[in-house]
């Protein structure tokens, strides 16, 4: 598999109050579990299987992934802009590997 | 529980898997005849894992093509009409996919500091089916959507 890299799409400024989306990306192959190879053999599971978001270390959003979720998975999702502070995003593969990604952003 | 839905012409395909970095992958994808789908009583099981009492039909949007030509990747968005304050807020979203061998697709998890209990992802469907999102309050109480999508070029079956 390529290299895993994620990719987030974040406001880096906001307003007090205001709701703001963020969009995540990342390259995975999502490996279901319920293909199987030319030889007949079945390919073992291997997806992300949970995505957490935490704002300053305070979690405040995640997902539990299935292996319904296509792959290179994508997650956008909003937050309430009340301080600013460096937001944390960790993908968990099923191989134990964590990737993770670090914003930052200024509310004023 | 299970039905054994017969998966005939569709049962042996050869799909091509394009993977980000531009390399292209051929991978023979088998499913067996017979192959038992989720089906509704699954559904059904999960959702009254999540709730004593059934949800409430209504205040869950989702947002999803009608026909979705390419079962690899279907876009699904879902809206809850909940406030998001400290005291009443959306706590779980569960999505499900009652045609795919394993019904569920993912579970959201919110807080307050959502400030709106909305989210998009991608999904694979093994074929025409439909979705069901499932969201639970703090408080426990349930409320749920529900739409068809028809698919025409199912996903790898999962």
């Amino acid at each position: 598999m390529a290299k895993i890299r994620p990719r987030v799409k974040a406001p880096k400024k906001a307003a007090m109050g205001e709701i703001i989306e963020i969009k995540t990306l990342i390259n995975h192959a999502m490996e279901s579990g319920q293909r199987k190879d030319s030889s007949g053999n079945p390919i073992p599971r291997r997806i992300i299987n949970r995505f957490d978001v935490a704002l300053n270390g305070r979690q405040v959003f995640s997902v539990d992934l299935f292996p319904s979720i296509s792959a290179n998975p994508y997650v956008a999702f909003f937050l309430k802009a009340e301080e600013s502070g460096d937001l944390t995003f960790t993908w968990h593969d099923d191989d134990g590997s964590v990737y993770e990604e670090t914003k930052s952003i200024e509310v004023a | 529980m299970h039905d054994a839905l017969e998966t005939g012409g569709v049962s042996r395909r050869t799909l091509m898997i394009s993977f980000g970095g531009g390399a292209t992958v051929a991978a023979a994808m088998t499913l067996s005849p017979g192959l038992s789908l989720a089906g509704e009583a699954e559904v059904q099981a999960i959702i009254d894992q999540m709730a004593e009492a059934a949800p409430a039909e209504g205040g869950v949007d989702l947002d999803l093509p009608e026909i979705a030509e390419n079962g690899n990747t279907v876009p699904v968005t879902f809206t809850v009409d909940a406030p998001m304050t400290a005291d009443s807020y959306v706590k779980t979203v569960m999505v499900m996919a009652d045609g795919n061998p394993q019904p569920e697709v993912a579970r959201f998890h919110f807080t307050p500091e959502s400030g709106t209990a909305s989210a998009s992802t991608r999904m694979r469907l093994a074929g025409t089916q439909g979705i069901i999102a499932v969201a639970q309050m703090n408080d426990g109480s349930t409320m749920m959507g529900r739409k068809l999508v028809k698919v025409t070029i199912g996903g790898c079956g999962g």
